[in-house]
């Protein structure tokens, strides 16, 4: 195979839509983790209720859009369910066991999509509006990677607008520097944390519905993803939003990359790319030095 | 009962081998038994991290793994007999545990368990790729422990009962050193650690050497299971490197009771057990383990021998 830069330019814009999924993952595992310093071993599992929610909703009432904005309602509110009555008591007693807790619930989220979906999973399809391909000047590429580009652009524009012109954002970036000083001035600190914790789940389940199409929906999908959004988190420095986009789509084209001249070492390299971080950054792109102590 | 309290806490090597010396007749088959020695092996290892130094790692499955297939990659290809093959297992997992400390010690807290997560992950697809040696996806297959001779004692392990002694012999040496070193000055270090590191490295311990030594016992121990699973299975899955591997370890030491010597024990063979039992009913055991384990994280984080010490503490203190 001869790698001309039309082929290299295709193979990083695949990086690129690759990223977007990675990168919409690591904002949801980052958002809850700047705010609730939890970090959530569901969040694969969430992905993967997305996607089996969102091929459901599809299936019913045979809109795309209709289900792209359903999931994440649903699956948020099980990340509100989850906040309030599992998350919430084990504030104060230490980090690992959100943790430990989230890594349970993992578990069965996977056995309850089994129960109702069966093992093998569900097909999914890209919805008609984007199935085909447009000439990008150096070559054909699918509409719908595009279009997952592009959504991502969406929401990372839509949240940071939240986080930074509205009220309630100021409250939620407050509250993450010093949650105690907050409660001080009246502010619920607790209904935020609810929110924040609603809102990553709901990111999540976004990303399992945006990538239903691209992959094989299946209970078991969300366990390599809780690794990879770790590996994107890790590089782009924890809890840091900016620090999420960045490696997710630097993760994705270099999983894009290394899948073009070296196949076999595809889903090494990301881990690699981790590893190296840690040695010469260990606080991540973003992260600063000591956040956690 | 106190009186009984305070001799096994007294002699605690010894009454847990007492019982792991009885444990093959009172449990339902010999295969069960087995498999709880070795993930207890692997539990307490995993605990001495966890439970002891205050490092929630993720990623011991990696040492389990490479234990496991070392010590059959040196039997199936290199024809070496099983006592040295043993020794390889050990002996790489040591190494990859110096490797993916040296890396994950430099952060603390949560991202310490990601990091071991992922880095463990390399160690997955490695194994997963080099399909030559380790089978790849089928995993490693044709273990074959030959029958030895010791001492005019013939050992056969398609015996399930002689299989069991001769591991329990490697679990009886493993957790004499475990006790031992918790005994030593560097148990009291290690828990130092856990308690507040900036004062014990203002004690003048090197809280970083400190840290990775205890990871590369650790990872030793866990290969040492691992090896031995190799010989019990005689072959190696390759999910053994997986990280829900390294979840079960951390639900079985949770269960049990983390930063004690026995739950460990308790957390494998009541995991064990649980999933022994409930797979005859339904399919979806993973629900009704991690919904048990969900429980004991909200109302026994002590664990079932950990609640079991507290209560008997507070009631030889009364």
């Amino acid at each position: 195979m001869e790698f001309t830069p039309s082929l290299l330019a295709l193979q990083l814009v695949t990086g690129i839509a690759l990223g977007a999924i990675y990168a919409l993952l690591a904002i949801g595992l980052s958002l809850i983790f700047g705010m609730l310093t939890v970090v959530n071993f569901a969040h694969g599992a969430f992905f993967m209720v997305g996607a089996f929610v969102g091929v459901y909703f599809l299936g019913v009432t045979g809109n795309f859009w209709f289900s792209l904005v359903l999931t994440p309602l649903v699956v948020g509110a099980i990340g509100l369910v989850t906040e309030r009555f599992l998350v919430r008591p084990l504030y104060g007693r230490g980090i690992d066991y959100p943790l430990l807790l989230t890594f349970g619930l993992g578990w069965v989220l996977i056995e309850a999509m089994r129960v109702l979906f069966g093992i093998e999973g569900v097909p999914s399809s890209t919805p008609a509006a984007l199935r085909g391909s447009v000439d990008l000047g150096f070559g054909y590429f699918p509409k719908y990677r595009l279009f997952l580009i592009f959504a991502t652009a969406l929401v990372v524009l839509g949240l940071w607008l939240f986080l930074e012109k509205t009220r309630y954002g100021l409250i939620v970036r407050a509250g993450s520097r010093d949650g105690e000083i907050c409660k001080v001035l009246g502010v619920d600190v607790a209904r935020v944390w609810l929110m924040v914790f609603g809102i990553g789940t709901a990111i999540a389940g976004l990303s399992g519905v945006l990538a239903a199409p691209t992959r094989a929906v299946n209970p078991e999908m969300g366990i390599p993803v809780l690794a990879e959004s770790f590996v994107v988190t890790v590089v782009g420095g924890m809890g840091s939003l900016p620090g999420a986009v960045v490696a997710g789509l630097l993760v994705g084209v270099v999983f894009a990359m290394t899948s073009l001249f070296a196949p076999a070492y595809a889903e090494l390299s990301i881990f690699v790319l981790m590893a190296v971080v840690l040695l010469v950054r260990p606080q991540g792109f973003f992260g600063k030095a000591g956040l956690l102590g | 009962m106190r009186a009984v309290y305070e001799a096994i806490r007294r002699h605690r090597v010894a009454a847990v081998l007492a019982l792991l010396l009885v444990f093959p007749l009172l449990m339902p088959y010999h295969a069960l038994a087995i498999n709880i020695l070795i993930f207890g092996l692997f539990a307490v290892g995993f605990n001495l991290l966890f439970g002891y130094t205050g490092l929630l790692s993720f990623g011991h499955a990696a040492f389990l793994g490479v234990g496991s297939y070392l010590t059959g990659i040196a039997m199936v290809h290199g024809g070496w007999s099983w006592w040295w093959a043993l020794a390889l297992g050990v002996a790489s997992a040591a190494l990859a545990g110096l490797v993916i400390g040296y890396l994950a010690i430099r952060t603390r807290g949560i991202y310490f368990s990601m990091v071991t997560l992922a880095l463990a992950q390399i160690v997955y697809y490695v194994f997963y790729k080099a399909e030559r040696w380790t089978g790849g996806e089928n995993g490693l297959r044709g273990i074959q422990v030959p029958a030895v001779e010791v001492m005019g004692l013939r050992l056969d392990f398609l015996d399930p009962v002689t299989k069991y002694y001769v591991i329990f012999v490697f679990v009886a040496a493993a957790l004499w050193f475990v006790s031992r070193l918790l005994a030593s000055p560097f148990g009291a270090v290690i828990e130092a650690v856990r308690e507040n590191e900036k004062r014990a490295a203002a004690c003048g311990y090197d809280v970083a050497r400190t840290k990775l030594l205890v990871f590369v016992v650790s990872a030793a121990l866990c290969g040492l299971a691992g090896a031995l699973r190799a010989l019990h299975l005689s072959v190696v899955p390759i999910d053994s490197l997986h990280y829900l591997q390294s979840g079960q370890a951390v639900m079985m030491c949770l269960l049990g009771g983390m930063g004690t010597f026995f739950g460990p024990f308790v957390g494998a063979a009541v995991f064990l057990t649980l999933e022994d039992v409930v797979t005859t009913v339904t399919k979806h055991w993973m629900a009704v383990v991690g919904g048990v384990f969900m429980f004991f994280v909200l109302f026994f984080p002590a664990g079932i021998w950990g609640t079991f010490i507290k209560r008997m503490e507070r009631a030889v203190r009364a």
